[in-house]
């Protein structure tokens, strides 16, 4: 019964729709030039100083810009002005405050300061913080608390407008840093390098203490050195002694504008409680804005009206003429008037829409690797016929990314420098088999690693000079690394004192203990494959999967043993991975990220050699000796280094992986009917069911009928017979 | 080797003496004894119970758990235990726990479910689907042996189990005088026949293929599917057993001496119930966890740690499960109470212990067994969902919840990977639906007119 | 009848405080104020500064239960139980730990809760009803075993192999219904279907079977006889004697959780992508938003406790002898 009930408006719907009926938009949605894509996880914080993570970065990137942004096509990696004029220039002072040259050892500088200038003109987007009164007074600030008790949704704020921007913003911004209801990740990290961010950070949190919570602080308020004004478009930001990685930090989204207004505007009391917030509605100078904030279901991000004339670049790497990737070069950006994020928390709807036309691009989970990609036999993966049938197109490229498994140098048993606990580690090195795990969990979406850095950041190496000689021996005729067989591991294990996995003194197992978050159901089977690695060795291992929480609390308490961990590139620069075994940076000691609390001196001295240096041959030998130590010590396991393969369709133009740029959204070009077409042809309901259950349904009423019937007729009889 | 008892190992064998020692006991008690003989008259009773008790073996046989013992390295040492621990069902089964394969196999295949790249005899790199490590590698050429070979093992299994059937049946199944051939009977003996058939077939067939497929990281999707058995019975089973005593006090004293213990019980039932089961419980199983992360030194094996986190769960089951039970008992008792024998016991001044004991709790027996088989069902599925919203058993053991939630990715996959969801289907609706069919037949023999959902 | 609704509301209080005081402590077990700073800290770059400073921001830094340092009454009120728990006697469920208000958040997500769990229980019930009513009316015969059986086998199938299963075929291979999502207004109505299909067909066993069941004992009373003995129809009695005796039993359950419908299902709502409040849920379990999950235990306990009051007075509706004292 419930079943007819359904069948009729569903029928009814069939004759009533022309779009495909199973599409996952408001009708008549898939229109015009938009650009339709997913996030998995509503964005916390869209605040720029303090999103950190990709989930964020897809939004506040493509909304706030800092002055520097990595450019879109060449490669390697490299830094060109975004609002600024020209690169940024610095100059360097000795500890008397006198200047020096530019080639002035490193360590006789005491301070570098950069001096940015932004290009005048630079309109932001359109927000009620900029709108005025026709007395010139802003029209929103302050507000009256009826008018804001009126206002439900943040489009209810009639009244727009917008100003320059102006290099006081990016000097407030800075500051916001500092101010501790930003909370921003970076404050400690930013407090080493900028002169006089912690003092102000202490002086706020002074400040703050007495205020309520939603309170404005006006960070503009107490001295601070580090970053001033020099005109209306011209900033300068100080920081200590010689870091070169500062221009890097200069391309995130912390360091983009921030109009005081806007601050001054969403901490007027009754705001937060609206959800108006910089964390919810940002105030940008780029090439989208967030026109709906709906994180339950859909972000909306739209063309910036006021967005200045920023081109395509005319110019990439050799191939990206022949790739198509250049033929907008000189167009005004960005080439998509809306882009619609919709929530999507799990791999397999995502999958599904995306081969349905509802998404324009899509990664690929492990589940979903033999549909999509068919490895040739040369190893290169390629599309299989169903993907090319629907014109679908796959770009590839190396992630600044390293998958490692981490040995807690505190440890009693595998930790420390001496020659027993290294064989044992480097026993593991060997037999754990990384290469099976990247066919089994990524589908041989990863590169073998062989070193901390990987590969498209100076400092890899690539081919034999760039094996683990620990690990893997050359095999020159077939042109690869050739890891070594298990009889040496144990080999090593025997050295270590274990002769089949057996403490060879006590004749005790070797029990050894493995931390990890993963969780889910991917996690038991990788668990399981851990399990199986550590048996080759006859060595017990016990896997402790924990949450997050608890991970970290015993990372930094040093009371893992071992554990699975990944690191990210903040900037394509080695000084990113190799810090992460800097000694001083040890999470036990200090609050670093030297999560396996490694501490080897002639690491630590060639590191502090190594930093702030070039890229030349002369870091690159230095580099070489560091990898070669730490190969040596073996405080990680090399995992991988994954690769990330990206599904588009036909109809979305210039794609490009960059690992670095999260800006990429306003080089994109979509062909709105070719996918009208798309969707058609691929979304036609099948209606065989329907009829079977129709027939399976008559099949059920006849005996009901019948049996109906006959109960009719037994019960007068009954009745008569009573 | 050494036996190992793990805590839930020790409870349910307590159970287990307890139940033994109650049939024992109350042998002789025709009262008692007819509701049961009913139970396994009915067609229904018999092939549930006979489908049930063939998965308590194979919980049990899992329940029995022991660490190997390492060969010496010196002489002179003290013997050392290796730090897995298995159980007698493992031993059994052990051509299938070893038979890993690499990745995903269909049922019954010889070659990988996915194409790896591999170096042929003349030395040519290609990209195929490689022969398997263990199912079908004693086949010299699988397209043309395959068929023959699992024909003949089927029919030797088929052999097998018929043969091991009928002298069972010879002996004490066949209708004779004084023992009439009740539906039930024969009933039971043709699902048990069908078990024996069932066990025969893949006796014979399980160490040479795998029936069943393989999962992600090559493991026997039978073998996973019978290792979870236990869980899901010890799920349905302990959980009960800790919501009794609970469920039995508080239940019977609230309606028994009213006023203000009954106000005090009747407050407790309702504030446990007025929050929503899954945040309790979601809550409840968190801190377990942080109790069980916190102290990695109380587990000496991950088999004590995932027993914990399963012990735990069922606690909490249990402990926010004996609500409906108390009230259910406390109506009954409140109707018992006015009764002329309790009325009279009281007046006579029999201690109330002894009225409880003597009158009350005998009386609502039957109600007790009733709700133990019916929760047990509705507990199996549970924990299906409890995994899937991430406050199951420990992730790393074997249960329904896990193999469906990993299943879950694989029905994604083109083509589509179907044996690992469609195995957990099959075992878990078949000891569902038997404990269902069961439960009704209880319900039936011990309480005609009653009705409980 | 005022009198009693007064009192109900009174003994409401104990509960409610009662299930605060659980909450509270079960989650202040798992989650210290410091691992709680840490998962909205993010990855990278966490310092114990930057935890003090979530801490002090977000009104964690408080003791527990008793404030020492402070004197007098504030030493039990100046304490996060008072804080962050029994605010939600004025329904002000405050800030989730990501900043954003529970609330307003809440107002929002009920409507495609609803949107699910009212048609889902609507046309349940009566589809439930009328296939129980069918069953009773061919009792003994084929039709009636093969029901029962058919209701058994449904009810032994996990509830996640229909949602597994509606997704697949329903949303993957025949193309009927978008596979997951939800759009707001009356554009939701092709999200609704899916899962309101599946929702229907997870719960017709187990209830069909307990209707019947009901139907079954009325029938077999004297007043059914007489009724019959009358000449009435057989349909007739079914549906006016038969089910309208029945309506206590079926009350008992069904009105206690129509409050709670508000809730959403969990299960549900996060395979189908539904922004409801049953997702919301079970994000914040896995999230570990002690705020999110605190306030909805407390909203599912309030509406647990209208719902015995609603179901009090529909007896009064259905069955005129039923005085509430």
């Amino acid at each position: 019964m419930p079943r007819r009930w359904v069948f009729i408006p569903f029928v009814l719907l069939l004759a009533a729709c022309s779009g495909p009926i199973n599409s996952p938009y408001a009708p008549g949605e898939p229109a015009g030039r938009t650009l339709f894509t997913a996030f998995s996880e509503r964005p916390k914080h869209l605040d720029p100083a303090r999103s950190y993570s990709e989930d964020q970065y897809q939004f506040v990137a493509n909304i706030y810009e800092p002055p520097l942004q990595y450019h879109y096509l060449k490669r390697p990696y490299q830094l060109v002005p975004l609002t600024a004029a020209a690169m940024p220039t610095v100059r360097y002072y000795d500890a008397a405050g006198r200047a020096l040259p530019a080639d002035a050892p490193s360590a006789a500088i005491a301070l570098s300061e950069y001096e940015i200038r932004i290009r005048p003109g630079i309109l932001y987007q359109p927000h009620p913080a900029f709108a005025l009164r026709a007395d010139g007074s802003p029209r929103y600030l302050p507000i009256d608390a009826r008018e804001l008790a009126r206002m439900r949704r943040f489009s209810d704020f009639r009244e727009l407008g917008t100003r320059e921007l102006t290099a006081d913003d990016y000097v407030y911004q800075i500051r916001r840093l500092a101010n501790p209801r930003a909370q921003s990740p970076i404050l400690g990290l930013m407090a080493e390098h900028i002169v006089g961010l912690r003092e102000l950070a202490a002086e706020l949190t002074e400040a703050v203490k007495d205020l309520p919570r939603d309170a404005y602080v006006d960070v503009a308020a107490p001295a601070f050195a580090g970053a001033y004004v020099v005109d209306r478009h011209t900033y300068r930001v100080r920081v200590r002694g010689k870091y070169p990685q500062f221009m890097y930090w200069l391309a995130m989204p912390f360091f983009a504008p921030m109009p005081p207004e806007a601050e001054r505007f969403y901490r007027q009391p009754g705001m937060a409680e609206r959800n108006f917030s910089l964390d919810w509605q940002p105030v940008g100078t780029g090439p989208f804005y967030l026109a709906e904030n709906d994180p339950n279901r859909v972000m909306r991000l739209r063309r910036n009206p006021h967005f200045r004339d920023e081109r395509y670049p005319d110019a990439g790497e050799p191939g990206d003429a022949a790739a198509g990737l250049l033929a907008d070069a000189g167009r005004p950006l960005p080439l998509v008037d809306e882009v619609v994020f919709t929530l999507e928390k799990e791999n397999v709807p995502y999958w599904n829409k995306f081969l349905q036309g509802y998404y324009d691009a899509s990664g690929i989970s492990s589940d979903s690797f033999d549909q999509a990609i068919r490895v040739g036999a040369d190893g290169q993966p390629d599309l299989t016929p169903a993907m090319r049938e629907r014109g679908i197109l796959l770009s590839t490229a190396a992630r600044p990314t390293l998958w490692y498994l981490g040995f807690n140098m505190a440890d009693p048993v595998l930790g420390g420098l001496s020659e027993r606990a290294r064989k044992l580690r480097q026993a593991i090195a060997i037999a754990v088999d990384y290469d099976e795990f990247i066919s089994i969990f990524t589908n041989g979406r990863g590169e073998r690693a062989h070193g901390p850095i990987p590969p498209g950041i100076f400092g890899h190496r690539a081919g034999a000079d760039g094996i683990n000689p620990v690990v893997f021996t050359w095999d020159a005729a077939r042109g690869e690394a050739r890891r070594r067989d298990l009889g040496e591991a144990r080999r090593l294990l025997a050295d270590a004192g274990y002769p089949n996995g057996r403490d060879a003194a006590s004749g005790r197992p070797l029990t050894l203990y493995f931390d990890t978050m993963a969780s889910g159901p991917e996690a038991k089977s990788r668990l399981d494959w851990y399990r199986k690695q550590f048996a080759k060795l006859d060595i017990q291992l016990v896997v402790r999967s924990t949450d997050y929480n608890r991970f970290q609390d015993k990372i930094q308490k040093g009371n893992a043993q071992m554990f699975e961990w990944g690191w990210n590139a903040d900037y394509p620069d080695p000084e990113n991975f190799l810090f992460l075994l800097y000694g001083p940076n040890a999470k036990l000691r200090g609050q670093g990220e030297n999560a396996s609390n490694y501490a080897n001196p002639e690491f630590d001295r060639l590191f502090e050699r190594m930093k702030d240096m070039d890229n030349g041959p002369e870091r690159q030998a230095l580099i070489d000796r560091m990898v070669a130590i730490v190969r040596d010590d073996a405080p990680w396991v090399f995992a991988f280094h994954p690769r990330s393969f990206g599904l588009r369709h036909g109809w979305v133009a210039n794609v490009k992986p960059n690992q670095m740029a999260n800006n990429a959204l306003k080089y994109r070009r979509v062909d709105p009917a070719a996918r009208v077409a798309y969707q058609a042809r691929w979304n036609r309901p099948v209606l065989w069911p329907l009829a079977v259950s129709a027939v399976l349904l008559a099949a059920a009423i006849a005996p009901a009928a019948t049996a109906y019937r006959r109960r009719q007729r037994a019960g007068v009889r009954e009745r008569a017979g009573a | 080797m050494k036996p190992v008892i793990l805590w839930s190992d020790a409870l349910l064998l307590l159970m287990l003496a307890v139940l033994a020692l109650t049939f024992w006991r109350l042998r002789r008690e025709e009262a008692l004894r007819a509701p049961w003989r009913q139970v396994m008259r009915g067609r229904m009773g018999a092939v549930s119970g006979v489908l049930l008790l063939a998965f308590a073996v194979i919980g049990l046989l899992d329940s029995l758990h022991y660490v190997e013992r390492l060969p010496d390295t010196e002489p002179g040492q003290p013997a050392q235990y290796g730090g897995e621990v298995r159980s007698a069902l493992d031993a059994l089964l052990t051509p299938l726990r070893e038979g890993v394969e690499k990745t995903y196999s269909a049922p019954f295949a010889t070659h990988l479910y996915v194409k790896q790249a591999m170096t042929r005899a003349d030395g040519v790199d290609v990209r195929d689907y490689p022969r398997l490590a263990h199912g079908g590698a004693h086949l010299a050429d699988p397209a043309s042996e395959f068929w023959p070979d699992v024909s003949r093992r089927a029919l030797a299994g088929l052999a097998g189990g018929v043969l091991l059937w009928l002298p069972l049946w010879l002996a004490f199944g066949r209708a004779r005088a004084g023992r009439p051939a009740s539906p039930g009977r024969r009933a039971a003996w043709a699902t048990l026949l069908c078990v024996m058939l069932t066990a025969g077939l893949l006796v014979a067939l399980a160490p040479h293929y795998h029936v069943l497929g393989t999962d992600k990281v090559g493991q026997d999707v039978l073998y996973l599917s019978l290792k979870s058995i236990r869980t899901g019975l010890l799920i349905g089973t302990l959980t009960t057993l800790i919501m009794l005593p609970f469920a039995l006090t508080l239940g019977i004293a609230a309606g028994y001496f009213g006023g203000r213990v009954d106000d005090l019980i009747q407050y407790l039932y309702t504030t446990l119930n007025s929050i929503p089961g899954v945040l309790l419980i979601a809550a409840a199983v968190l801190v377990v966890q942080v109790q069980i992360e916190t102290h990695p030194d109380w587990f000496d094996t991950a088999a004590a740690r995932g027993d914990a986190r399963l012990l735990a769960l069922c606690g909490i089951l249990g402990l926010t499960g004996w609500t409906g039970l108390a009230r259910l008992l406390r109506g009954e008792v409140l109707k018992l109470r006015e009764l002329e024998f309790v009325q009279a016991a009281r007046a006579f001044g029999v201690r109330h212990t002894r009225i409880l004991a003597r009158h009350l709790l005998p009386n609502v027996m039957h109600l007790v067994l009733i709700a133990l088989v019916i929760d047990f069902s509705g507990l199996v599925l549970a924990e299906a969902v409890l995994s899937y919203v991430g406050v199951g058993v420990d992730p790393g053991m074997n249960s329904f919840g896990n193999m469906i939630n990993g299943a879950r990715l694989e029905l994604a996959r083109e083509p589509v990977v179907w044996w690992q969801l469609a195995a957990a289907f099959v075992f878990l609706f078949t000891l569902v639906l038997a404990a269902n069919l069961f439960a009704d037949s209880v319900r039936e023999a011990l309480d005609p007119r009653g009705r409980r959902r | 009848m005022l009198d009693y609704i007064l009192r109900r509301i009174l003994y409401a209080f104990p509960i409610l405080l009662g299930v605060n005081l659980l909450t509270f402590t079960l989650f202040f077990m798992v989650n210290t104020p410091d691992d709680m700073a840490r998962i909205h800290l993010g990855a990278k770059h966490v310092t114990q500064e930057a935890i003090d400073t979530w801490k002090r921001e977000h009104g964690y830094d408080k003791p527990l239960f008793y404030n020492a340092d402070a004197g007098g009454v504030a030493r039990l009120s100046e304490t996060l139980f008072v804080d962050k728990s029994l605010r939600l006697f004025l329904f002000d469920f405050g800030a989730a730990d990501d900043g954003r208000d529970i609330a307003r958040e809440i107002q929002t997500r009920m409507w495609p809760s609803l949107a699910i769990a009212l048609p889902t229980f609507v046309v349940g019930l009566l589809c439930y009803l009328s296939f129980a009513l069918l069953l009773a009316f061919f009792r003994g015969t084929a039709l009636d075993t093969g029901g029962v059986v058919l209701c058994v086998a449904l009810m032994s199938i996990s509830g996640l192999f229909y949602v597994i299963a509606g997704q697949y075929l329903m949303g993957k291979l025949w193309n009927w219904f978008p596979i997951s999502g939800y759009q707001p207004g009356w554009a939701a109505w092709p999200f609704l279907v899916m899962p309101v299909i599946v929702g229907l067909v997870a719960g017709i066993g187990d209830s069909t079977r307990f209707y019947r069941a009901l139907f079954l004992e009325e029938i077999g009373k004297d007043y059914v006889r007489t009724a019959r003995a009358k000449g009435l129809s057989e349909p007739r009695v079914l549906f006016r004697h038969v089910l309208g005796n029945a309506m206590i039993p079926i009350l008992t359950g069904v009105v206690v959780v129509i409050p709670r419908l508000f809730l959403g299902s969990l299960i549900i709502e996060s395979f189908f992508g539904i922004p409801g409040l049953g997702s919301y849920t079970i994000d914040a379990i896995q999230a570990q938003d002690f705020a999110i999950v605190r306030s909805m235990v407390f909203l599912g306990s309030v509406l647990y406790i209208i719902g015995l009051v609603l179901t009090d007075l529909s007896y009064t509706l259905v069955d005129p002898r039923v005085r509430l004292e």
